[in-house]
Formats: structure tokens, C-alpha cells, sequence
């Protein structure tokens, strides 16, 4: 099932349209991400942004359009968890992590691995596991919590613990919708930070209202409104669209 | 990176394990010397009543372990813990009533109640059972099957909560009711009594008695330490996320009926377990003892004792225990009103139990 796309785009989305009661929260969207992309999604509010995480994660199905992740994977014919399976990462606004456990246990359980019973009864970390708990922390710079309960961290390093977890899990594309809502200004800086080194290697796609994070980390934003793109480049042509600013100013 | 997910809590301190270790070896050695070799007009003379009181309450401090399980690391509030230690009960009862041969009081080879009920033959679901090895299975597999089919079909609904409560109590309930009836074949109301040996040992006897206590001493001691090697593996830990944060867990990938379902089915058959080395120590089982009361009542146990600690519920069982049979001789009408006001004080200023609060301070 999962096929390596050195050259086609990671993510694929033509045609799109999602209507619920003949409200049209998706028409007819197209979307390119290419792969190790750090892509920006803003847009005001019933933009449809959340609906398009729900349709790439096979949480919403598309009326019409083609919903494709690499060259093979239709995703409009998959199951949440397939997807999830597939390398499709998605994190919410609001952080959820296992406030009991430590931040190493947090991220032991999102390992990819055998998540059955009786293989968990006599789970042993093995060395590469291990090795990848210990570069993860690194990675989302938690090290010197690694063994206080997460119920202890800040708002933020519970974010940064949350995506963690999300990549213990492997992914090939993160989603990942407002993280920096109530974050400190620090904190936001060293989000931006993350996320700048996480692409290259994930292709991660930011849905977010904070214009100046997204402009401290954005190669590429594109705006969506009413359910199609409106616009789409860098962050200062986008900015000087006329179109994008009668959406913004114009209300 | 060995010792990376160890961390200072009060399950994998050495210290804790010196204490039950230092606990199992003076129950063990104190409570024989002192029954069996003082003398009984000493002062320091141990009586059969005591040896028995206590055998009896480290059987119910299995059922405790068992409830902690379920309850205090998957957070699966069962109000009907006590079908299941009933049940294992009512197998080893079963071998105790063939046992007695025919030296009951119509001298003849059925049970004294089937005689009574004027049935010429045992029914099928007896046969077999003057068989010790036979009972043993029966002690595994009557709560370990109950469990596991019930499980199934309530984790896969994703019955919750006080839902999933309130249909264990009622379970208990309608069991209570169906071991009532004299047709079940389980002597209806009176339940087994009147024992006279097991193994070929007569049961009444102090030996006999004090060999029980040991046994169910050594049980609890295999029912801690197999409940912590649990709790402190991953499969531990994947336990407490659902009693946290399931949904999440869910996203993580894991499917949650599997691991409920094992905990769950584990825990019914500990507490069988226990049932089975409570009834030759009491001398009876009865249908009351499934009664909904008794299942709340482990609950409180392992509340005053204090959650998701293990040694705590252990305790619980102890102090509880101890003070109902102290207050039920001395203050008899007192006792339903000092359980409840154990358990409000419990729930409303210690929600840690007494482990917590010998636990505060502790934390580095």
C-alpha cells in the first residue's frame, strides 16, 4: 500500500466539494503538497480549513473530487485509522496527552509498533525504540522533562509533547490545526522553530489564525475562503492581494 | 537506556517491597507459632476464631487487588465484584459437599439438600466435581467465562461509566437470585455448609486451618506481585491511558476492547480465586454473598485504602475488615453508619485513600 513518491507531490487534492445541506464547506478545492512542503493555511473563519482536515483524515467524504496521498492512496475510499495508518498525522487545537504518565511513557505509547494485547503484555523496548524516544526528545526539547508527568508541563510543552507522539507514529504528512493558540511568545517562537526543522523531512500543512507566526515560518501560505483558494504564494505577495485583503478588511 | 521509564513511585521502591516481604514472612511464621505452639490459656495464645478472621480477611484483600485492577488503573467502576468471588466460592463448594461423602445427615452420596429435594441423581453440571484438580479448573473458569462473555459484549457496545456500573450490579443481582432458587441445584438459599474435609484433612481441624491461612497469605502475596509486574509493564501503562484519556488512546492506535477485556476477565479470576480459599476457611457460601451490598462494600475497600496504589486497597481490606468485625460485635447497629461515613470522609478529603496520605511528603 505505501508507495514512495520521489517525485509526485505527498498530498493531492482536485475538485473537491463537500456539502452539508446544501451548505458548500468545500467547492471544488485543489490543493498540491509537495513532499518535505511547509505549507500555511489561513483564512477567516467558516473558510472551510477544518473541513479539509476532516476530508484528508477521511473524517468528512467528498461529495466529488480526488483526494489522493502519493500516487496510490485514494483516500476517499479509506478508513480513519488506514489513513492514520498510511502516515497521516493530525493534531487538534486542544493538547491531549496522558497527564499520569511521564513524557517518555507519552511518547512509548505512540510508538509505531504491535499495538495488540498480548503483544503489549510483553512489550520490551528494543534499542532502535529506544533510540528514537531519545532523538525525539531532542527534537521536540523536552529532554530535561523527560520524566516529569506531562500533568506538570506548560501549555505549550504539552503541544510539543503532543506532536512528539505524532511523530513517534512515523508520519509522512502532519496536519496540524492552531498549535500555537495560547502559547506564549516564546513558546511560538520555538513552535516555529520546530516546524522549520521538521520540514524536509515530514511535509507538515498549518492551519492557523496568528498572521505573524505564520509569516515567520511560511515558504508557501495559501487562503482559502468560502471553500475554494483564494490565493496562494508567498506570504508578502499573498499579503498584498487585493482579493485577500477585501476578505480580511473588508468585514 | 535501560531505566529510562523508571521513575519514584512507591510500587518499584525497594523499601516497599522490604515492608510486604517483611509482612508475608511475620504473617506466615507469627500466626502458626502462636496458634499452633503456645499453649491456649498463654496470654499470647492466638485462637482458631482469630486464625480464621484473618485468613478470611486476606481473602478479601485479594478481591481488593483484583478490584484495583479493573477500577483503580483502568478506571471500570464494577459494582459486581462480588459475583465472581462468589462463584469461584460455590466451585470449591462444590468439592467440599462431595467430600463429605456419606457422613451427612441423610447418609447418603448426593448432597444433604438434593436429598432433601428428593433428587435421585446428581445434575450434570456436579460430575465430575469430587475431583479437587476438577474443582480448581471450575474456580478459573466459572468467573474467568462469565467475565470474558459479559466483557466482550459490554466493551464492544463502549458501555461507560456508571452505565457499565449499574449493569454489573444488576448482574450480581439477577445471579443472587437465580442461586436462590432450589432448582439451580445450589441448595437454594442455605447455600453449601456443614464441610468436613478437604483433601482428605479434616477442615475443622487447627492444622487445617493454619495450613488454609498460609495458602491465602501466599495467594496474596502472587496476586501483588503479579498485579504490579503488571501495572509497571507497558501493558500497565496502556491500562491507566484508558482510564485517562481513551479517546486519545484510540488515536494512538490501540483498540481498548482487547485490553479491557483481558484486565477484566484477569480480575474476575483473581477474585475466584480468592472465593475458593474463603469458603473452606468460613465453612459456607450462600447466595448472599452476592448480594449488591457486598460489591459496593469492596469498592469502599479499595477507596479508603486508596486507588491505583495496590498496597493501599490491601490495606483498605485490612482496616475496613478489621473494624467491622470489632463493631459488629460491639456496636452492632453502629456499623452500616461508620462505613458510610469512611467512605464520604475517604471520597471527600483523602481521595488518595490511607496509602496517600502515607505517601504525602514522599514525593521527590
Amino acid at each position: 500500500m505505501r508507495l514512495d513518491t520521489p517525485h509526485g507531490p505527498v498530498l493531492y487534492l482536485d475538485g473537491v466539494t463537500v456539502s452539508f445541506d446544501g451548505f458548500k464547506a468545500l467547492s471544488s478545492l485543489s490543493l498540491i503538497i509537495e513532499p518535505g512542503e511547509l505549507r500555511c493555511i489561513i483564512g477567516p473563519n467558516g473558510a472551510g480549513k477544518t473541513t479539509m482536515m476532516d476530508v484528508i483524515t477521511g473524517k468528512t467524504r467528498p461529495d466529488t473530487g480526488d483526494v489522493f496521498f502519493g500516487e496510490a492512496n485514494d483516500l476517499t475510499q479509506l478508513s480513519e485509522t488506514a489513513i492514520a495508518e498510511l502516515g497521516i498525522g493530525r493534531k487538534f487545537q486542544k493538547p491531549t496527552v496522558f497527564r499520569n504518565h511521564t513524557v517518555v511513557e507519552n511518547l512509548e505509547l505512540a510508538l509505531n509498533t504491535d499495538k495488540g494485547v498480548f503483544h503489549t503484555l510483553g512489550a520490551k523496548l528494543t534499542p532502535q525504540q529506544a533510540e528514537r524516544i531519545d532523538q525525539t526528545l531532542d527534537v521536540i526539547g523536552l529532554r530535561a522533562h523527560a520524566r516529569r508527568t506531562a500533568d506538570l508541563l506548560s501549555h505549550g510543552q504539552k503541544q510539543w509533547l503532543e506532536i512528539g507522539m505524532l511523530l513517534m507514529q512515523e508520519p509522512r504528512l502532519l496536519l496540524l490545526d492552531e498549535p500555537v493558540a495560547g502559547m506564549t511568545d516564546a513558546e511560538t517562537a520555538r513552535t516555529g522553530e520546530l516546524f522549520q526543522s521538521l520540514a524536509g523531512k515530514h511535509s507538515l500543512v498549518v492551519v492557523e489564525h496568528d498572521m505573524h507566526f505564520v509569516a515567520s515560518i511560511a515558504r508557501t501560505v495559501t487562503v482559502l475562503h468560502e471553500g475554494r483558494v483564494l490565493a496562494e504564494g508567498t506570504m508578502d505577495r499573498v499579503r498584498e492581494d487585493p482579493r485577500v485583503v477585501e476578505v480580511y478588511l473588508g468585514r | 537506556m535501560t531505566g529510562v521509564l523508571a521513575m519514584a513511585r512507591p510500587l518499584e521502591s525497594r523499601r516497599v517491597l522490604a515492608a510486604v516481604a517483611a509482612s508475608y514472612a511475620a504473617l506466615v511464621i507469627l500466626v502458626p507459632l502462636f496458634n499452633l505452639a503456645v499453649p491456649a490459656q498463654s496470654a499470647f495464645h492466638l485462637s482458631d476464631y482469630t486464625v480464621a478472621l484473618l485468613g478470611k480477611i486476606l481473602c478479601y484483600a485479594i478481591v481488593a487487588l483484583a478490584m484495583d485492577l479493573i477500577w483503580g488503573y483502568t478506571g471500570i467502576l464494577s459494582l459486581g465484584h462480588g459475583l465472581f468471588f462468589a462463584l469461584g466460592g460455590y466451585a470449591m463448594g462444590m468439592y467440599l459437599m462431595r467430600s463429605i461423602g456419606t457422613e451427612g445427615v441423610y447418609g447418603s452420596t448426593l448432597p444433604d439438600f438434593m436429598v432433601f429435594l428428593d433428587w435421585k441423581e446428581l445434575p450434570w453440571y456436579w460430575l465430575g466435581s469430587q475431583r479437587f484438580l476438577q474443582a480448581c479448573l471450575y474456580v478459573v473458569l466459572a468467573p474467568g467465562l462469565l467475565a470474558l462473555v459479559f466483557g466482550f459484549f459490554a466493551f464492544r457496545s463502549r458501555i461507560r461509566g456508571v452505565y457499565f456500573s449499574i449493569i454489573t450490579q444488576a448482574l450480581t443481582f439477577a445471579f443472587m437470585l437465580l442461586f436462590f432458587r432450589n432448582q439451580t441445584g445450589f441448595g437454594g438459599n442455605n447455600g453449601f455448609t456443614d464441610f468436613k474435609r478437604i483433601l482428605g484433612f479434616p477442615i475443622a481441624s487447627p492444622r487445617t486451618k493454619v495450613a488454609l491461612f498460609v495458602l491465602s497469605a501466599t495467594a496474596l502475596l502472587g496476586a501483588l506481585l503479579l498485579c504490579r509486574s503488571l501495572v509497571l509493564s507497558k501493558f500497565g501503562r496502556v491500562l491507566t491511558a484508558i482510564r485517562d484519556e481513551e479517546s486519545r488512546l484510540r488515536f494512538c492506535g490501540y483498540d481498548p476492547v482487547g485490553y479491557k477485556l483481558f484486565v477484566w476477565t484477569a480480575s474476575a479470576v483473581i477474585c475466584g480465586i480468592a472465593g475458593a480459599l474463603y469458603v473452606p476457611q468460613v465453612g459456607i457460601i450462600n447466595p448472599s454473598e452476592m448480594s449488591p451490598a457486598n460489591s459496593i462494600e469492596i469498592a469502599i475497600w479499595v477507596a479508603v485504602g486508596g486507588r491505583a496504589s495496590l498496597i493501599g486497597p490491601v490495606l483498605g481490606a485490612a482496616l475496613v475488615n478489621g473494624a467491622k468485625s470489632v463493631l459488629t460485635v460491639t456496636f452492632p447497629e453502629l456499623w452500616l453508619y461508620v462505613l458510610g461515613l469512611m467512605f464520604i470522609v475517604v471520597t471527600r478529603y483523602m481521595p488518595r485513600g490511607i496509602f496517600g496520605l502515607l505517601q504525602r511528603g514522599r514525593r521527590p
